[in-house]
């Protein structure tokens, strides 16, 4: 069978070699890479625009940004007909193709997150290693012992002169965190954009538009998450079930459960300030693109608006724009945030931009190139073939399961929620 | 050794080899004959000579290896039909490797169409192949240089270079890109480059039994495709995507982009 007939359903005049070739993975990938982004962003408002509300959040964006990183890379290689030679992109880069940017801003940026990461947690890397070789030492402690020696890259130095010196570098890489993060995106948008035989995409906003519901989609994420942790961090700190809160088996942190609920109320509440305004300009941004096209109306939107306003309606003006979009809106806006109003809309708001993706990705190979045809795409759910598998349900529940089983492991050796009074 | 000398030496050593191996690339036959400027290949497809018999699909599939029944194809043609109301009802079924036999008209999951007679007002075929762009908008997108153009204008995909991301598939306006079934790698038309750079004719243009497809050298003045493309009113496709297609058509309907 070709590539993409398994998923592809085609209606009236389609082209004989046109199908859905950029499939669920292709939907997973900017979403991806936007919830690494905007994970970074909104760690970023703390390390440098010194949001001091955030503080706590802000530690827990940074590591779970880097338990995303490798999974943006996922969907891709998943994708790829040849995976084994994704690595050629970096080999021969082509510089003509928005694609072969990926694996050096890709890299730029993971080295960049690993750093800042490595600076913020130096100091705990330090007197962990200290307190370790005190310590008579368990298997996994031994292991743990290991792990620090070999990331602390030797430099044990923690007086206040170097910790000063590492609060520099923080703030410099955040920095300089910020408009990586954005290109990281921005180019994952103009993958899109650029495609100048693809009516759909084929507009310069597309990048922004993709930056914005990124950064939007990574708050929401944090705001999720983080208050999804605390929660287990309190249910295991009631049943002294110590593995949850790896701080505490550290020693470095005693906690309460007053503490833990006061501390994630606050940060859900000062974040979905920042998810709102984010979340505004977004919107702002879609509609904008969509009223343009409808004004100027050239020879493409005769099919366009067939795809937006009929095939696609319910996925476009309810399922994102309504309950995605609106709905958390109003949500968030209404007096008396609780946590868990706030997490409830953060889903919605992750659904509204998944989406979005979805809708710009499939809807932009919705109608023929001959703009006189249609093809329907139909997510394979049961596989029959390694194909099936990689571009159905499975291969997209995958990718979701897997940036929180790393996030599991990278919490155990960088305490996500690790706090004191000089933590950064 | 001193380090300077080492270095020094280190440096002339490899001036020197990158030198000579360069030399070695420049005096490559086949590049300086591809390299020639007074070679670029050009197509013209004439539709009015053109009967859908689906004969070039056959025989392109056969000689590219392209597995014969699965729905993808390098080439294909197109029937038009226009109704008297304005109307155009389209289909390629299969490419029309078949041909066109039936008056039923596939539209897809809408299911055949039967037009009738009367109603119509003209009807005809339009091939379609890669246009060999001079400005290849899928070389353009490659994120791995495996999608090229040869110095003689044709454009070709390494088969072991292809990572096989579909970049240059979305990124072609004329739909002519598919992943090969067998090789999963992005294929299309080449032209037959190998049998064309051996003074051969394109399998497509052999087995048509009209004369409705050709393959000339545009810059040589007495090629008969060439004196047509410049004296003759032909129409290329899809324009004002701005790649600069060299396959030329004669008698192009508006309907058809």
């Amino acid at each position: 069978m070709v590539h993409g007939e398994a998923w592809t359903i085609k209606d009236l005049f389609v082209l004989p070699n046109e199908y859905v070739y950029w499939s669920i993975q292709i939907v997973l990938y900017p979403y991806m890479t936007g919830l690494v982004a905007g994970a970074f962003v909104l760690s970023s408002l703390y390390h440098v625009f010194g949001v001091e509300k955030l503080k706590e959040i802000a530690r827990f964006a940074l590591v779970f940004s880097f338990a995303l990183l490798p999974v943006a890379m996922m969907p891709l290689m998943l994708h790829l007909q040849q995976p084994l030679r994704g690595i050629h992109v970096m080999m021969t880069p082509h510089f003509t193709s928005a694609i072969s940017a990926f694996g050096i801003v890709f890299l730029t940026y993971g080295c960049i997150v690993a750093s800042e990461i490595w600076f913020v947690y130096r100091k705990f890397i330090v007197e962990s290693i200290e307190r370790l070789e005190k310590k008579q030492r368990r298997g996994i402690e031994s292991l743990m012992l290991m792990i620090y020696k070999v990331i602390s890259l030797g430099a044990r130095d923690i007086s206040p002169e170097a910790l000063e010196a590492d609060h520099k570098a923080i703030k410099f890489l955040a920095g300089l965190g910020i408009p990586v993060a954005c290109f990281l995106h921005g180019y994952a948008g103009f993958i899109f954009g650029s495609v100048k035989a693809n009516a759909l995409w084929m507009t310069p906003l597309m990048p922004v538009i993709f930056i914005m519901s990124a950064v939007v989609s990574g708050i929401a994420l944090c705001i999720l998450c983080y208050a999804i942790f605390m929660w287990l961090r309190r249910w295991a700190l009631k049943r002294g079930k110590t593995f949850f809160i790896p701080e505490q088996v550290a020693g470095t942190m005693e906690i309460s459960d007053a503490q833990l609920r006061d501390v994630q109320t606050y940060e859900t509440r000062m974040t979905s300030k920042y998810l709102l305004i984010f979340m505004t300009l977004a919107i702002t941004l879609e509609l904008l693109d969509i009223i343009f096209r409808g004004y100027t109306a050239v020879k493409s939107w005769d099919i366009l608006r067939q795809v937006i306003y009929e095939h696609d309606f319910v996925k476009i003006f309810i399922l994102q724009y309504g309950i995605g979009n609106a709905l958390p809106f109003l949500m968030l806006l209404l007096p008396g945030l609780t946590t868990r109003r706030a997490c409830l809309a953060s889903i919605l708001v992750l659904f509204g931009v998944l989406m979005m993706r979805w809708n710009v990705v499939i809807g932009g190979q919705a109608f023929s190139l001959s703009f006189a045809g249609f093809m329907h795409y139909q997510l394979p759910i049961i596989p029959y073939s390694l194909e099936t598998f990689k571009e159905g349900l499975g291969g997209a529940l995958m990718v979701a399961v897997t940036p929180f089983v790393i996030f599991y492991f990278l919490n155990m050796i960088f305490p996500a929620f690790y706090s004191e009074e000089e933590a950064h | 050794m001193k380090r300077r000398d080492f270095l020094k030496n280190t440096a002339v050593f490899i001036t020197g080899a990158s030198v000579s191996l360069s030399a070695l690339e420049l005096v490559d036959p086949k590049e300086v004959l591809a390299s020639r400027p007074d070679l670029r290949w050009g197509f013209l497809v004439d539709t009015y000579k053109c009967v859908g018999c689906g004969m070039c699909v056959k025989a392109c599939k056969l000689e590219n290896d392209i597995p014969y029944d699965a729905n993808v194809t390098r080439t294909w043609v197109e029937r038009y039909v226009i109704m008297k109301s304005g109307e155009v009802v389209k289909d390629s079924p299969k490419g029309a490797r078949d041909g066109f036999t039936s008056k039923l008209v596939d539209q897809g999951e809408s299911g055949p169409r039967l037009l009738r007679d009367k109603e119509i007002a003209q009807g005809f075929f339009v091939p379609k192949l890669c246009n060999h762009c001079t400005l290849p908008a899928c070389v353009q997108v490659c994120p791995v240089g495996a999608t090229y153009s040869t110095a003689d204008g044709v454009v070709l995909v390494d088969r072991k270079w292809c990572i096989g991301c579909g970049y240059c598939i979305m990124g072609c306006p004329y739909g002519v890109r598919f992943f090969h079934p067998v090789v999963h790698t992005a294929d299309k038309c080449t032209f037959c480059y190998h049998r064309i750079t051996k003074g051969g004719n394109t399998a497509c243009a052999q087995a048509c039994p009209f004369g409705a497809r050709r393959i000339g050298n545009l810059r040589d003045p007495n090629d008969p495709v060439a004196k047509e493309v410049l004296n003759g009113r032909v129409g290329i496709l899809r324009d004002e995507y701005g790649t600069k297609p060299n396959v030329y058509y004669i008698g192009l309907n508006k309907e058809v982009h």
